[in-house]
This record gives structure tokens, C-alpha cells and sequence, in this order.
């Protein structure tokens, strides 16, 4: 495995344009967060300090960091298909093939890398977000620092799913910029079927059907935290209740995504003529 | 002899076109074979099927003993598959440890194989910048990172500029005088003809022949003749039992035999029929003749 993780990790590091995006997939997460910390002051009426609204308060904290760091996945996404796109192009797959590497081992070593890659950026999230916590929050019992940690799980599932699909897109198209524009025109497509059973079937199983699609799974992991914050400042408005916890049959849907893209992708190379 | 490769009744169908049919042939240690046969015939599916690229339709291949799965046997096999196919943003270097990791050999034998094949100063330069040859030369540094023990090049000259051709078959023959198998396809002939011992021809993806290279045809050579009595001489070898086709370009005829004969003979049988001949010389065919014989023969 570790031979995988090295073999992938020298292809994507020695590469420019992929080493400047990792680079940015990393460090972008953390300027919105030191952003959000700075106190703005609207020419001398009011300052407006998101620090003082109380998102940087255990447990939500959490909820927020993982919710914005993930808006930044796509960069590593574009890593993702290019590696699979240059390698055709290249067709330095034919050529790892040949040198001994095979189609299993081809398709291992870039999932390890995505699921390496996941991790570390869910335990640079997770640190930052520990540390911003314990900075500004007005609580900081152990009780409810850790109290909704699994959003810290959340994130990284979400992260190794989404990279499985792009993967995925990557191995069928063989093209990086089809692949990305798959990517699009899955979203879109969800979208319309969506739309299609809500107003053919009734909205309850529309909604649960839709809960199932790749894209709609992931970002049910973790749901937007906007209404939250909303929700903390006007606990009386009870319309605005909604569900945002993670649920086991949410990053259960997305594991078996995540299952089903790394199978069809060896599945694919396999059935290939190189 | 002991077996590297054994291929037996391999088919392989793009669609409707079959590119390889029933194909059956053995490799056997410290030869060395090409495989020849014009562009389409179906070499470089075959080498594309062994070397775990290309899926087969049907039949089957085993490396060395059988015993071995064909990931596993890859690792003491080294390939080069038409153009040379590396990562460009690296070095050769770079390259070169990239396939180490991917063969599980130590670094330490790069250094030794890029002076085989006279790279060793340009070790840190990325492989964008090289030329056509010193590419096709870094491939071959890289097929041979695990001493394999069987080399395999698929048109390795190709495109190259003579020097270029020259260098590649100067470090193939060397490499092939170190005992190891060479497998060579071309669709050059002299290129075979210079540096094989065996060969496998292939029409549309079947065998015409395997054996080895001055055994492909069971000809007995043939005459090329001139005299000044053109027609009669034409006339005479017509008539003649020993002689199968005859072919005439101008001046010169070109007449093939059928049974053994030797020049002096057949001048003094031309002398006493009153024919004197202003040219004579008798001939085995080239494996470039051979190979069109056999080719065009079916």
C-alpha cells in the first residue's frame, strides 16, 4: 500500500500545475476561516465581528469549518481527473502496465492518494477548527468541544466520495475537462430528475429517491449551516427547524458510492483494450 | 530448452476484425526472435496481449513455467511498446525510479543502465527535453532496470534518424550477447535479418511461419541472367523442367528454381544450346524476398 501511496504521490508532486493545486486545496480552507475572524468595521457605524455571532462556539464550530472547507474540494478534483486524464494521454498507463503495475494496483494507488489526501486535510480542518474553538468559544467544556466531532467523519467521507466519483468520471471519459464537465452535467442531471419526480410522484419519496443520488448524498452529509447560525440568534422561530445532523445512513449511502466508483473504474480499465 | 513465453491458440477480434488468429508459438531462453509481418498483422496485439494491456478473445499464454501469474512475470520481463512513454515533467532520473518503485527494484541500478545506453549526463534533465533517440534509449534503460530475462521491443527504431538506428541496434546486440532472450517486432527486414535468430512471421494475424531465420524458405535460390539472345534464352527456361516463375525486368531475367542446380551447370547447358550468357549469377533470396514470397504466397 505504501508502495502505491509513494508511486502516486511522486507522479503528483513532481507535476507542477497538480503540486500548486494540492497546495491551494490545503491552504484556501484556512484563509476564509482567518477571514471570517477578522473584525469588519463598516466606516465607523457599526463593526460586524463574525467571532462575536457565535459560530466559532463549540460544538458549531465544527459544523461550519467542514461545511466551507468542503466548497474548496474541487481544486483537489481537478488533480484528481487530470491524473487520470494525463496518464491516457500520455499513455503512461500503458506504460505502467507494461512495466509490471496492474490494472488493480493502477486503480489502488489513486485511491489510496485520494483517501490520503482526505485524511489530511480532515485532520488539518479538524486542527484548525480545535484551535480556532478553543480561541473563541464561549464554551470549552470537553463535553461540548467533541460533542458533534462527526462532522469532522462527515467531512472526510464526503471528500473520499466525491474524489471516487471524479475518479470515476476520469477512467470513463479518459479526458480531464470531459471529465469535469460530466461532473456539471451530473449535477444538472440530478437536478432535473429531482424535479421531474417531485412533480410526477409525490414529494416525500421525491426526496428520498434523490437522497440516494451520488451528489445529493454527499451534500446531505453535511447540510448547509447558514439556517443554524440563523436558528441560534431566533430560537422561537420554529419554522426554520431542520435536520442537519449526520446520520450513519447518510455516510452509508455515500460509502457504498464510494464502493460502487472504485469498482466500476477497475471494472472499466479491466474490460479496456490499452 | 527452457520456455519463457508460450502462447497457444490466441485469438484476439476488434469488433469484426480479428487481429490475432490462433496464434501458437513458443519463446524459448537465449534466442533471439522477431516477430515480422507488415503494419496491421497483428504483432504489436499479440506483444499488447502477453504484456497484460490488450484482453484476449480466446486461447491462452503463460510466461516461463506457468507456475507465475502474468503480474508477477511481468517484473522479470522489460518491454518497450512503440513510442517511448514517460512522464515529461520529470527527469530521467525521476523516470527511471519511478518504474524501480513500480518493479520493486533498487534505485542503485539506474545509474548503471543509463550508462548502457550512454545517458548519464543528461540523468537530470526532464525528459521533455530529449530527442526522439535519446528517448527510445531512456526506454530501453528502463526495460532493462530489473535485468530482465527476456527483453521485449516493439519497433524500436522507429522514427529514428540512422545514427539514432545505428545506436539502438548496437546496444540491442550488445544486450542480446549477454545471454538474454530478445523479442523483436518489426516490419523492418534487415533489421531482423541483421540482429535474429528465429523469427515468426505473421499475415492478418496468423502465423505463416516460425523457425528459425535461414530455414524460412526451402528454396533453391535462383539465376539472374542476361544474354544477348534475350528471347531465346527466355524460350529455353521456359521449356526447362528446373525452373519455376520467371520474371523479366528489361534486360535482366530473374529465373527461380525448383530443383538444385549449380551455375556451371546450367551455363554449359545454355553453352551447348548455343546461348552464351553476358550475366550470370545465382543467388539466395534476401529475408526481404523470402518474407514477400511467403506473404504473397497465401
Amino acid at each position: 500500500m505504501l508502495r502505491l501511496i509513494q508511486l502516486e504521490l511522486q507522479k503528483l508532486w513532481l507535476n507542477k500545475a497538480s503540486r500548486v493545486l494540492i497546495i491551494i486545496s490545503f491552504i484556501l480552507p484556512f484563509t476564509v476561516l482567518i477571514l471570517s475572524s477578522i473584525k469588519i468595521n463598516f466606516f465607523g457605524f457599526f463593526t460586524l465581528e463574525l467571532g462575536e455571532l457565535g459560530i466559532f462556539n463549540f460544538p458549531i464550530i465544527w459544523h461550519i469549518t467542514t461545511f466551507f472547507a468542503a466548497q474548496f474540494k474541487f481544486f483537489f478534483a481537478i488533480v484528481v481527473v487530470s491524473m487520470i486524464g494525463n496518464e491516457y494521454s500520455n499513455k503512461t498507463l500503458k506504460q505502467n502496465l507494461i512495466d509490471g503495475l496492474s490494472k488493480k494496483e493502477f486503480i489502488l494507488s489513486k485511491f489510496y492518494t485520494i483517501v490520503f489526501f482526505s485524511l489530511c486535510a480532515t485532520l488539518l480542518i479538524g486542527l484548525a477548527t480545535f484551535a480556532i474553538g478553543m480561541y473563541y468559544s464561549s464554551y470549552t467544556e470537553a463535553s461540548i468541544i467533541f460533542r458533534e466531532v462527526d462532522f469532522l467523519l462527515a467531512y472526510f467521507v464526503k471528500l473520499v466520495g466525491f474524489f471516487s466519483l471524479c475518479l470515476f468520471l476520469g477512467v470513463l471519459v479518459k479526458r480531464s475537462a470531459f471529465a469535469l464537465g460530466f461532473l456539471f452535467i451530473l449535477f444538472i442531471a440530478e437536478s432535473i430528475i429531482y424535479g421531474i419526480m417531485k412533480w410526477k410522484i409525490n414529494g416525500d419519496i421525491a426526496d428520498k429517491i434523490h437522497d440516494l443520488f451520488p451528489l445529493q448524498s454527499m451534500w446531505n452529509l453535511i447540510e448547509q449551516p447558514i439556517q443554524r447560525i440563523i436558528m441560534t440568534k431566533f430560537p422561537d422561530n420554529t419554522d426554520m427547524v431542520y435536520d442537519f445532523a449526520v446520520h450513519w445512513y447518510e455516510i452509508f449511502i455515500v460509502l457504498g458510492w464510494t464502493a460502487i466508483f472504485v469498482f466500476f473504474s477497475f471494472f472499466l480499465l479491466k474490460k479496456r483494450d490499452l | 530448452m527452457e520456455p519463457i513465453l508460450t502462447i497457444s491458440n490466441l485469438t484476439k477480434k476488434f469488433g469484426y476484425l480479428t487481429a490475432v488468429k490462433n496464434l501458437t508459438f513458443t519463446i524459448n531462453k537465449g534466442n533471439v526472435y522477431g516477430i515480422l509481418g507488415p503494419n496491421g498483422s497483428g504483432k504489436s496485439t499479440t506483444l499488447g496481449i502477453v504484456l497484460n494491456v490488450v484482453n484476449k478473445t480466446q486461447g491462452d499464454f503463460h510466461w516461463f513455467d506457468g507456475n507465475i501469474t502474468t503480474h508477477d512475470a511481468l517484473k522479470k520481463v522489460g518491454a518497450i511498446i512503440e513510442r517511448p512513454n514517460f512522464y515529461s515533467y520529470m527527469t530521467a532520473e525521476q523516470n527511471l525510479k519511478l518504474v524501480c518503485r513500480i518493479k520493486g527494484v533498487d534505485h542503485s541500478k539506474i545509474e548503471e543502465k543509463l550508462d548502457i545506453v550512454g545517458l548519464l549526463d543528461r540523468k537530470t534533465h526532464k525528459f521533455r527535453t530529449f530527442s526522439l533517440g535519446m528517448k527510445q534509449r531512456l526506454a530501453i534503460a528502463s526495460a532493462l532496470l530489473n535485468d530482465p530475462e527476456i527483453l521485449i521491443l516493439d519497433e524500436p527504431t522507429n522514427g529514428l534518424d540512422p545514427q539514432g538506428i545505428h545506436q539502438i541496434r548496437q546496444i540491442i546486440k550488445d544486450i542480446a550477447a549477454n545471454g538474454t532472450t530478445i523479442l523483436l517486432a518489426s516490419h523492418l527486414l534487415d533489421e531482423v535479418e541483421k540482429v535474429c535468430t528465429h523469427v515468426v512471421v505473421l499475415r492478418k494475424g496468423e502465423k505463416l511461419y516460425s523457425g528459425r531465420v535461414d530455414e524460412m524458405i526451402n528454396s533453391h535460390g535462383f539465376f539472374e541472367l542476361k544474354a544477348k539472345k534475350h528471347d531465346e534464352l527466355l524460350g529455353a527456361l521456359e521449356l526447362h523442367d528446373n525452373f519455376g516463375k520467371i520474371k523479366v525486368e528489361g534486360e535482366l531475367i530473374t529465373a527461380f528454381l525448383n530443383e538444385p542446380m549449380s551455375a556451371s551447370d546450367f551455363n554449359q547447358l545454355m553453352f551447348d544450346r548455343g546461348i552464351l550468357l553476358s550475366h550470370l549469377v545465382k543467388r539466395k533470396e534476401s529475408l526481404e524476398e523470402q518474407f514477400l514470397q511467403l506473404t504473397d504466397n497465401k
